[in-house]
């Protein structure tokens, strides 16, 4: 790999070549080649397609995100006398789950490279390092939620204890179903090698995992680090 | 062992679901025995259930759509019926089931019945409009209808094991709570809805991926028909909306099943905060439905006026502008809210507007039919008595987006007329024409226009006699989900309403008569040509039906309209372009993961509602394993050998070739 990014058709790849820092854009003067997907050109590639339809399926999965999150902040002030957002928030935990959920999108990240490379052995340890660091966020995100309910802080108690609740608990469903997949897919890749389906799928759960961290950096700010200080 | 299940959740003591029930059981176990005496089983399985041609998709579910309008028409007749005989008396249904039976007819009419018939009409015209072979995902997209059957059933099971919700169509806290309504019905409702929405989210992602991503060569943006423009923008908002009532559904459940307090009115939840979510959903919901339906209406304006589409561009223009606005009107479903003045006057101002695209679609329409050459087939009559419903009820849904008169007919029999006259006379209106429109594409033969005629004006008539003394009904002070009523003044309009539900099922005979008398009589009304109306978008260039690759050849498209100019040449030079070098096809396989995963969703839906953990934890395990055991499946496509492709496509070429000749004799007998 020369450091350029994936090339996701033919075309883009004589783009990448002909201009390799985007400084102008070529292409004005010709017609766009066929199979891009872009205005007359015809069907775009396989790869381009299965990206682009997850893409979508993203964009409706932070929709759901955003109605509880509107729903969190509706529900802030809700507290029916229970503990307030200032009482519960434990910020140096919640920041070694960040860092852990950040560190598990950059050895994703590293994952993807070496599929790139088409080596199994850095692949696989990549995604298994993956699959640590989120079981491991996971998990403190379990206990965290154990701590809370022991002492009587649990979803059942305020409005605004649900929200909260439901959005984090949201979040860490999507964690678990995402190493779910994780699982799945490291056997896949030891069974049947880099086969084309193999690496859309890749690439797919690629996006899924940074996606998910786009969404923690929002829980993060907006639940933890803005909870942290008292009303 | 089996939860809340056990024989008192079986309607014994009440006779009407009791029947009801055993008449569905016993017509679906004679039609499954009928299937396995006929040995059709194995044709059914390879053909239909494990397809994922979208055409096949498509008709399964316009099927579907088709069975569930009539399972909610059921409904609406009982509703009328008790409405009418209920005056100063209880009339002949119970309290707890009249409730059922409006929340059923809604839930079933909207989620049921349009979602799948939109759907499938999406499912079956986009690629074909568009040049190609599939949609983008053609697995997911079996799998998608599935989901939304197994929803669909289990609303149905409701009718016979337990109850179905008593809430209202949108289950509203704190009532849908369950300190309110502690039984199953909400259960059933939250679970079919969700299963099938997500059936439906797939098709939505479906569709919109198709259209921006896998058009055929030379179908830029401004040369797409516009049934295609109005699915894209109809599927995009099912990626911005149905997430909502997702979440908004899921946060109802939790409050239902572990003691959150989203909703409640106790511990700081806030019931206001599901009104507003789930109209943030329910608003943008029907222009889903409707935008389609707008898409099947230009396609049949243009067609049966012999004319291009009037102001083309304006038409794509409007339909995103309603696309992008209808998500900013939900709150007009309830000004009474208390928000204040500024902003029921936002909602109020922003609802109207829509009107403006809505308008510009009518004119658009009125002058495609002027001067053009306007032949009174059956799916143009439906269209021309859309315009004038439609009109009708756009001017008291502007009346009703008028916060201070809002006031006044809030929740009122008004508002009821309204939405059926929008909803019947937009939707359903438009999935009659396009069934007889495109019922030759889909089957190979033409439906018998008589009945049709018939089924209109009995439906166009019917409908009227039905809802006007509604509108009066609602101005007179009369409220709906009325279970019985004291006022005796309102009886006349009652009673003309019941007539008009009357004339509503002559039309409903009329239909079944066409289909039934059409199928017998198939050999007679075969489209030989693959063009019957004369039209003008591509999916008349396949033969009737059409072959499961759709395209030998894609097509090159080199303008709008792009079929009526490929048309226009070969009457021009006498001749057919030349034949194409024949490939072979690459099409993907046929799949039973669809069906496999519904079926296990069918059951945990099913022990969810009935508190069988054991259940539920199974058959979520093996749905998964039913995923993971398609995604280890090495070949996803099977290639059609080049002989094959050629033998179909020669074949169309002949038909065409006929349909030319006979056009030149017509020429020369002129």
């Amino acid at each position: 790999m020369s450091g350029v990014e994936l090339p996701a058709s033919t075309e883009a790849l004589r783009r990448v070549r002909e201009d390799p820092h985007r400084l102008g854009h070529v292409g004005h003067a010709r017609a766009p080649a066929l199979g891009a997907g872009h205005g007359e050109t015809g069907p775009a590639s396989k790869r381009i397609i299965v990206g682009y339809g997850f893409w979508l399926f993203l964009l409706s999965d932070i929709v759901i995100f955003s109605c509880f999150f509107a729903a969190f902040a509706v529900q802030r002030g809700a507290t029916a006398g229970g503990p307030t957002m200032h009482q519960i928030v434990d910020v140096p935990r919640v920041a070694l789950e960040t860092g852990a959920l950040l560190l598990s999108s950059y050895t994703c990240g590293l994952s993807f490279a070496a599929t790139n490379a088409k080596n199994l052995l850095w692949t696989q340890v990549f995604l298994f390092l993956t699959g640590l660091l989120g079981l491991a966020f996971v998990l403190m995100e379990a206990q965290e939620f154990y701590g809370l309910a022991m002492q009587g802080i649990t979803p059942q108690r305020s409005g605004l204890l649900s929200a909260f609740f439901g959005l984090v608990g949201l979040h860490g469903l999507h964690v678990t179903i995402g190493g779910l997949w994780l699982a799945t897919m490291m056997a896949q890749v030891q069974l049947k090698g880099f086969r084309r389906e193999i690496i859309h799928r890749l690439i797919c759960f690629n996006l899924f995992w940074h996606a998910l961290d786009i969404v923690w950096i929002g829980i993060f700010t907006i639940v933890y680090l803005i909870g942290s200080v008292p009303a | 062992m089996f939860g809340r299940l056990d024989w008192s959740a079986v309607p014994f003591d009440q006779p009407i679901p009791l029947i009801t029930s055993v008449i569905i059981i016993l017509v679906v176990v004679g039609a499954v025995a009928l299937v396995a005496v006929k040995g059709w089983t194995p044709y059914l399985w390879r053909e239909w259930i494990t397809s994922v041609d979208h055409k096949r998709i498509g008709v399964m579910y316009i099927l579907l759509g088709v069975l569930m309008l009539l399972r909610g028409f059921a409904d609406a007749i009982m509703m009328r019926t008790q409405q009418a005989v209920a005056i100063n008396a209880q009339g002949y249904l119970p309290p707890e089931h009249y409730n059922q039976i409006f929340t059923a007819h809604g839930t079933i009419m909207i989620l049921f019945g349009a979602m799948p018939l939109v759907i499938g009409f999406m499912n079956f015209l986009v690629p074909l409009q568009l040049g190609v072979r599939d949609v983008a995902f053609p697995t997911f997209n079996s799998v998608g209808f599935w989901l939304t059957a197994s929803g669909a059933l289990l609303v149905n099971v409701s009718l016979f094991v337990g109850e179905f919700a008593r809430t209202g169509w949108l289950p509203y806290p704190p009532l849908s709570e369950a300190t309110y309504t502690p039984g199953v019905g909400v259960d059933y409702y939250l679970w079919a809805v969700q299963i099938s929405g997500v059936g439906t989210l797939i098709a939505g992602i479906n569709i919109v991926t198709t259209v921006l991503k896998m058009r055929c060569p030379g179908m830029g943006y401004l040369r797409m028909p516009m049934f295609t423009w109005t699915a894209l923008a109809s599927s995009m908002l099912i990626i911005a909306v149905f997430p909502v009532l997702t979440a908004t559904l899921a946060m109802l459940t939790l409050d239902r099943y572990a003691g959150f307090h989203f909703f409640t009115n106790t511990a700081g939840g806030n019931p206001m905060m599901f009104v507003n979510l789930i109209w943030a959903w329910g608003h943008p919901e029907v222009y889903i439905l409707v935008l389609p339906a707008f898409g099947i209406f230009s396609e049949v304006f243009s067609t049966f006026s012999g004319k291009p589409l009037f102001g083309y561009r304006s038409m794509v223009a409007a339909t995103l502008f309603i696309c992008v606005v209808s998500l900013m009107v939900w709150l007009h479903h309830f000004f009474t809210m208390g928000a204040g003045a500024a902003v029921n006057t936002f909602f109020g101002i922003a609802s109207s507007v829509i009107a403006v695209g809505t308008g510009v679609k009518i004119y658009n329409w009125i002058f495609t039919m002027y001067g053009g050459r306007v032949r009174f087939e059956g799916p143009m009559l439906w269209s021309m008595g859309f315009i004038f419903t439609f009109i009708i009820g756009g001017l008291t849904g502007v009346l009703l987006a008028v916060p201070p008169a809002d006031f006044l007919v809030h929740n009122s029999m008004f508002l009821v007329a309204h939405f059926h006259n929008v909803i019947v006379g937009g939707v359903v209106f438009a999935i009659f024409a396009g069934l007889e429109f495109w019922f030759p594409k889909a089957f190979g033969f033409r439906l018998y226009p008589g009945w049709g005629k018939v089924a209109f004006w009995c439906a166009f008539l019917g409908f009227w006699v039905t809802f006007t003394p509604l509108y009066v009904l609602g101005l007179m002070g009369m409220t709906r989900r009325l279970q019985h009523i004291d006022i005796p003044e309102w009886r006349p309009w009652l009673y003309v309403s019941v007539a008009g539900v009357g004339i509503i099922i002559l039309g409903v005979i009329a239909q079944v008569l066409q289909l039934v008398l059409s199928i017998r009589d198939r050999d007679k009304l075969r489209d030989e040509t693959g063009d019957p109306w004369d039209g003008r978008s591509l999916e008349w260039a396949t033969p009737s039906p059409a072959p499961f690759f759709n395209f030998a050849v894609m097509p090159n498209v080199e303008g709008e309209e792009a079929y009526w100019g490929i048309k226009q040449r070969a009457i021009e030079t006498q001749a057919l372009g030349p034949e194409p070098k024949y490939e072979p096809i690459e099409m993907p396989l046929n799949s039973p993961v669809g069906v496999v995963t519904a079926f296990f969703t069918f059951f945990f839906g099913f022990s969810m509602i009935w508190h069988i953990w054991w259940l539920a934890g199974l058959a979520l395990a093996a749905a998964y394993a039913g995923f993971v055991v398609f995604a280890w499946r090495d070949v996803h496509e099977f290639h059609v050998p080049v002989e094959e492709v050629a033998r179909i496509d020669r074949a169309r070429r002949a038909s065409r070739e006929a349909l030319l000749a006979r056009l030149r004799q017509q020429g020369a007998e002129l």
